[in-house]
């Protein structure tokens, strides 16, 4: 009996080292958006939170590690890393599938991320724990704050290997300046 | 130029789809009838000063907004959740 | 000449470059200019119109005429400021405008022909005849005229842009600047701290004097450790902010030091502020006097420069010409340096020496000599006329805050006439504020102690306490200045040294009536090109005021536009090249289908494959018919993960889809399939697919693939702000799912071959859909068909696409079937007549495409209302038809008209268009979608195809747009 073959969106293009930045293929196993309806969102939160241990997340936040909740845009959280319970109040929608994640850890990851993304990622206003769904380049994504030199970073499935060439481009860059402003 | 998304905060425009006047939200009555629907759809204002229009924060969280800004300043005044603003 | 011991960089390493091919030893550190300078070579440059020889005027940014090329071929990179371009080793840089040679270059004659050739000339001598413009007239100007070129090969050089944010943007690190940057560092706020110059310090590094007991440039480099090692603290250098934008936006260009081919050249970032200070210093302005751009004369404080900053003296024997104080202390630096000043010649009459020089109070500098480089000056003063030889003339008529970027946003500055310039209002730049010499304060005490004010107005803005800093203690001179713009005398006195533009071509100006400061500009040209007129434009609007007798405050200033600086292209473009143009979305079978050497076509973002070729095949068509035979007498295999889906879930699920979609889904049955159509609220078609009924409160959308985005914020738009009432929510899963396309008459047995569950027609009629097991993996199978054939399309989480695909594809192959791409794909559907967006293209109707019945009026929905509008129920509108050949050779055109019999084919007499075409190898001819007016009625009819641009013409016969199995027998089946 034929049995299919799971595959990860990056193929071979990850693990890599540019200059202080090491790139890594996450996959998060089960992957689910939740999506309450009008009026739902407080009852959906202590139902995750009784059977995951984490709540529905504030804007711009995650909660947990694994599993992790991470807010993932309007009346919208993304329960990563544990099968999603059956809500009364939401709607569900696997997305196991449906993203390229990339950890980035390194002295420049700042530095190269400042070069993507418009948005502000001082360590004053985008801590460890923090989240933002905005743009990577020119794609739409999402960026976690994992520690002081760490991220997460999630493109759509599709644009995975776009995503390694733009942070391999940036990072060849940043390697390659004899002094880093940024 | 930046805009204050109500849930994810100062972003820079770049991230935002525009969509034109807020009176979009004042959808008339199927049978309003055609000159209702022709302002609906078609006849704007053109201010120099304050006017509401419609971003879309299509590369962030997804929420429409209601941004209140100056056309002659360009100074943003207020941004706010289209729900809300239709209450 | 380099002066021994002195110089900042008197103890760095020795640099090799070459300049016009010659090579020189610099230091590092220094400017390319500095570093000619050293080496005794003035005359670097040849002027934009005349061909003048020309050398450095300033030491600075806002350089008119040191400009060169660097590097050659795809690197070669023109304009570059001497000036401001630190040297490297390997550096060749070359002289521009000039041949065949900087010092004798052909196009000089352009100078003895200056009569000829003034401003506006070439918009009274080309006029006629008109033709001759664009072939003659204008490459014979163009040759003859300009900076440098582009090497017109690709640019191969790397740019970067970048992002960055901060509490308060400091921007120029000069007295006011360092500490406005300590004060509001010390309060624990983010700063960045930006300047043009490889090394912060701003005039404090051309300077002697002592700040707070230390010489200055080293009293400058202690605070900018201190702050470098402050975390709050981010030290920008080389980064000059050109431009500034809404809500505390700044653009700004970061040289990055060159000599590493690897490394980007330029980054451009933006700077996001909550507050801003302007700390951009002064720039000092030249004097109007007769042939006044001879090399080796040039500005007081750029003679300064060069001396204090890099130890270079700019000639043996100067002379000094200024209506001001400050440019004394030229004179007490040269002389200190053991450079012999022949002579200050001050205009202002009471004026007196600050030292052991010669000097000419109330005397006036009247014509210069010396053809490649300054020999004599001729000073007039009250004891009649005096030839001095000098090789250096130092000028100075006085310094203008450099407000442009208080400018950006639609300000105009004021008139001081304290200082006789421009400076910039208040609230000039929403949460800006101004301080030092860009708003005229010129000593350094002044600018000291307005850093420290300003930055802390800035914090009590900001709600943060102020920082109590002492003021350091400087020199405070005051500043005089006499109004000096032009001195009279035989020969033309230079304003604008980058166009050639000197005073008689404004007052030409001003008798032909462009006597308004942006007219002036536009006739003299006046304050273009890459300097934007920054050292120039003050004196130009005086003359202009004296010409036209109003005064400089009503004469005003023109219209400052960022960038401050030129900025590459390439740097605002950066990283968008290739690859990085935009994202490049590939399927699960992407790797497989490119191993098959199928060609790629783009659909939006994505990659989908135009045609898999086999062995012996020769051209596309050749392959595409093999694949359509295929998959009509066999079983084909496409990927269609590319067509957006949308889950809709919610108790409201039904009553939304009812109201996005023109026809209704609350009825649908569970696991049944509908097609829907989308309109705009203006009542034309938005986009159509099918939508299938999962479970009770459960949908999945298909879209069109390049409208998928469109339908993701429309749906967003209508549940937020149009029923936020209904109890939906819905998420994109396009890219959870991959998805195959199992087309044709064996397309159940192969399903069945690797089905865990095998399949039947009872099971799964047409417009059916489910879950299913394949090859041991949950997956989603639902009966539809885009090529009229029986067909399914099977969708598993992408991870096993790749797999799956695979799978397929093998098993199709041993059934004689195999892959087919978008060629086929276009040929199958046109075939069935079923519409894509060449149809549905945003200005045809449900009526138009013959679905005018599927718009349920029952209900409301998004487009229902003006769907009826009269216009769009007109009958003379143009109806999806069917065209077959009359001969079966006829070719067919997409974008071809349509016209009557007997009609000139002309757009009076448009019957309408086609849409779509291909050659069906099924019927054996051309097949076409148009749209012909009143088409529903005209089946049978013969109509004329014309296509202007292709030279075809062909008769064509109307018909039904389904042209194969129009009762729908084979997909059923």
């Amino acid at each position: 009996m034929v049995k299919l073959i799971a595959n990860s969106p990056f193929s071979k293009l990850l693990p890599k080292t540019i200059g202080t930045v090491t790139l890594t293929d996450i996959d998060s196993g089960k992957m689910t958006l939740v999506a309450p309806f009008k009026g739902q969102q407080k009852l959906v939160s202590d139902a995750l939170k009784s059977t995951l241990g984490v709540e529905f997340p504030a804007p711009n936040r995650t909660l947990g590690k694994m599993p992790r909740s991470v807010w993932f845009g309007r009346g919208l959280a993304l329960i990563i890393g544990a099968d999603c319970p059956d809500l009364d109040g939401a709607a569900c929608f696997d997305h196991s599938d449906a993203w390229a994640i990339v950890r980035l850890d390194g002295t420049d990851t700042s530095a190269i991320l400042a070069r993507l993304t418009p948005i502000d990622l001082r360590e004053s206003t985008f801590k460890c724990g923090h989240t933002a769904r905005t743009l990577i380049g020119h794609m739409t994504g999402c960026i976690t704050r994992l520690g002081v030199q760490s991220f997460e970073v999630m493109v759509m499935r599709s644009m995975a290997a776009t995503l390694v060439h733009e942070l391999t481009q940036v990072a060849k860059n940043i390697a390659a300046r004899p002094v880093i402003s940024a | 130029m930046r805009l204050p998304c109500p849930l994810c905060g100062d972003r820079d425009r770049r991230e935002f789809y525009y969509q034109g006047h807020a009176l979009m939200l004042e959808r008339p009555l199927r049978d309003a009838g055609d000159a209702a629907w022709d302002n609906y759809l078609h006849n704007r204002d053109n201010p120099a000063g304050e006017t509401r229009d419609l971003w879309h924060h299509e590369a962030g969280c997804g929420a429409w907004i209601v941004v209140t800004r100056n056309t002659v300043t360009h100074e943003v005044l207020d941004a706010i959740l289209v729900e809300k603003a239709r209450v | 000449m380099r002066i021994a011991g002195r110089g900042f960089n008197r103890c760095a390493p020795l640099v090799t470059f070459t300049f016009d091919g010659q090579s020189y030893t610099g230091r590092a550190g220094d400017t390319l200019a500095a570093a000619l300078l050293a080496n005794d070579v003035r005359h670097v440059a040849r002027s934009f119109k005349y061909h003048r020889p020309r050398g450095m005027l300033t030491a600075g940014s806002e350089e008119p005429n040191a400009l060169v090329t660097v590097g050659y071929g795809a690197a070669q990179d023109p304009n570059i400021r001497a000036t401001t371009l630190e040297i490297y080793d390997g550096l060749t840089a070359r002289s521009q405008n000039a041949w065949p040679s900087l010092k004798h270059d052909a196009m000089a004659v352009n100078d003895l022909l200056s009569p000829f050739l003034s401003a506006g000339f070439y918009y009274k001598t080309f006029m006629w005849p008109k033709s001759f413009w664009e072939k003659l007239y204008e490459p014979i100007i163009r040759h003859a005229a300009g900076l440098g070129a582009l090497s017109g090969e690709t640019n191969q050089d790397t740019y970067e842009k970048a992002f960055a944010h901060c509490d308060v943007l400091i921007i120029g690190a000069g007295p006011a600047g360092i500490m406005a940057a300590l004060t509001v560092a010390r309060a624990g706020a983010d700063v960045i701290l930006a300047d043009e110059g490889m090394a912060g310090g701003g005039r404090l590094l051309s300077e002697t004097y002592d700040v707070n007991g230390r010489p200055c440039e080293k009293w400058a480099a202690d605070q900018l450790t201190t702050l470098s090692n402050m975390e709050n603290v981010r030290i920008m250098t080389r980064t000059t902010v050109t431009g500034a934008y809404d809500q505390g936006t700044f653009a700004a260009l970061e040289n990055i030091v060159l000599g590493n081919p690897e490394a980007p050249k330029e980054c451009f970032w933006r700077i996001a502020s909550q507050r801003s200070i302007l700390c951009a210093g002064a720039l000092e302005r030249p004097i109007a006097f007769p042939n006044n751009d001879r090399p080796g004369i040039m500005l007081a404080s750029a003679v300064r420069a060069y001396l204090n900053r890099w130890g270079v003296a700019p000639g043996q024997t100067v002379t000094i010409f200024a209506n001001n104080d400050d440019a004394h202390r030229t004179a007490l630096d040269l002389i200190d340096a053991g450079v012999t000043v022949a002579g200050v010649i001050d205009s202002r009459a009471g004026a007196l020496a600050l030292g052991d020089y010669p000097m000419f109070a109330g005397g006036q500098v009247i014509a210069t000599k010396g053809r490649l480089g300054l020999s004599t000056i001729t000073v007039l003063d009250c004891n009649g006329t005096h030839d001095i030889q000098t090789d250096c003339l130092a000028m100075s008529g006085g310094w203008n805050p450099t407000v442009h970027l208080t400018c950006h946003m639609n300000a105009r500055p004021t008139w001081s006439e304290d200082i006789l310039s421009f400076v910039p209002i208040d609230g000039a730049i929403p949460k800006m504020l101004v301080a030092g010499a860009a708003r005229g304060v010129f000593s350094t005490l002044g600018c000291l102690a307005e850093g420290i004010a300003v930055a802390n107005n800035t914090l009590r803005e900001l709600g943060l306490i102020e920082s109590q800093i002492d003021i350091p203690t400087a020199e405070n001179s005051t500043y005089h200045i006499e109004p000096l713009w032009q001195v009279d005398g035989k020969g033309r006195k230079w304003l604008d040294f980058q166009n050639d533009v000197h005073v008689k071509d404004i007052v030409l100006a001003v008798q032909e009536n462009f006597r308004t400061v942006e007219h002036m500009k536009r006739y003299t040209t006046q304050g273009m090109a890459t300097d934007q007129g920054k050292n120039s434009n003050v004196v130009a609007l005086a003359v202009l005021a004296d010409a036209t007798g109003c005064g400089i405050p009503e004469t005003g200033t023109t219209t400052f536009r960022p960038p401050y600086v030129p900025v590459a292209i390439a740097a605002m473009g950066a990283g968008s090249q290739g690859h990085g143009f935009a994202p490049e979305r590939h399927t699960t079978s992407h790797k497989a289908t490119l191993d098959r050497g199928a060609p790629m076509m783009e659909a939006r973002l994505w990659y989908r494959p135009s045609y898999f070729p086999k062995p012996g095949e020769t051209t596309w068509l050749e392959t595409c018919n093999r694949e359509v035979a295929m998959v009509r007498n066999h079983v084909g295999i496409c990927d269609v993960s590319t067509l957006g889906k949308i889950d809709i879930q919610g108790p409201d699920a039904g009553a939304f889809l009812d109201f996005i979609y023109c026809n209704t889904f609350s009825t649908l049955r569970e696991n049944r399939v509908r097609y829907g159509l989308m309109l705009r609220e203006d009542g034309h078609v938005m986009d159509d697919g099918t939508t299938a009924r999962l479970g009770l409160n459960n949908y999945i959308m298909t879209t069109t693939t390049v409208a998928a985005g469109q339908v993701m914020t429309h749906l967003e738009w209508v549940s937020q702000a149009l029923r936020p009432d209904l109890l939906v929510r819905f998420a994109s899963v396009t890219e959870q799912w991959a998805q195959f396309a199992v087309a044709g008459p064996k397309s159940r047995d192969l399903l069945n071959s690797v089905l865990d569950t095998t399949i039947d027609d009872e099971n799964w009629p047409f417009m059916s859909c489910g879950s299913i097991d394949v090859a041991g993996v949950q997956g989603r199978l639902f009966r539809i068909s885009f090529s009229g054939e029986h067909a399914y399309e099977i969708a598993v989480p992408s991870r096993f696409g790749a797999s799956l695909f695979r799978l397929l594809t093998a098993q199709a192959e041993a059934m004689d079937g195999g892959l087919y791409g978008m060629e086929a794909l276009n040929v199958l559907r046109i075939e069935k007549g079923f519409i894509t967006h060449g149809e549905i293209h945003g200005r045809v109707t449900a009526n138009d495409i013959g679905f005018g019945r599927m718009v349920n009026q029952k209900k409301d929905c998004i487009g229902n209302a003006m769907s009826q509008r009269l216009g769009l129920l007109d009958i003379n509108r143009e109806q999806l038809v069917g065209l077959k050949p009359v001969e079966k050779t006829g070719r067919l055109t997409a974008g071809a008209h349509l016209f009557i019999e007997g009609e000139a084919a002309v757009s009076e007499n448009d019957q309408g268009y086609v849409t779509s075409v291909c050659y069906s190898p099924t019927f054996g001819h051309d097949l076409a979608l148009a749209f012909l007016k009143d088409g529903l009625k005209r089946h049978g009819n013969r109509v004329l195809l014309v296509d202007h641009l292709r030279d075809v013409q062909t008769w064509c016969e109307v018909c039904h747009p389904v042209f194969l199995d129009q009762k729908g027998e084979l997909s059923r089946g």
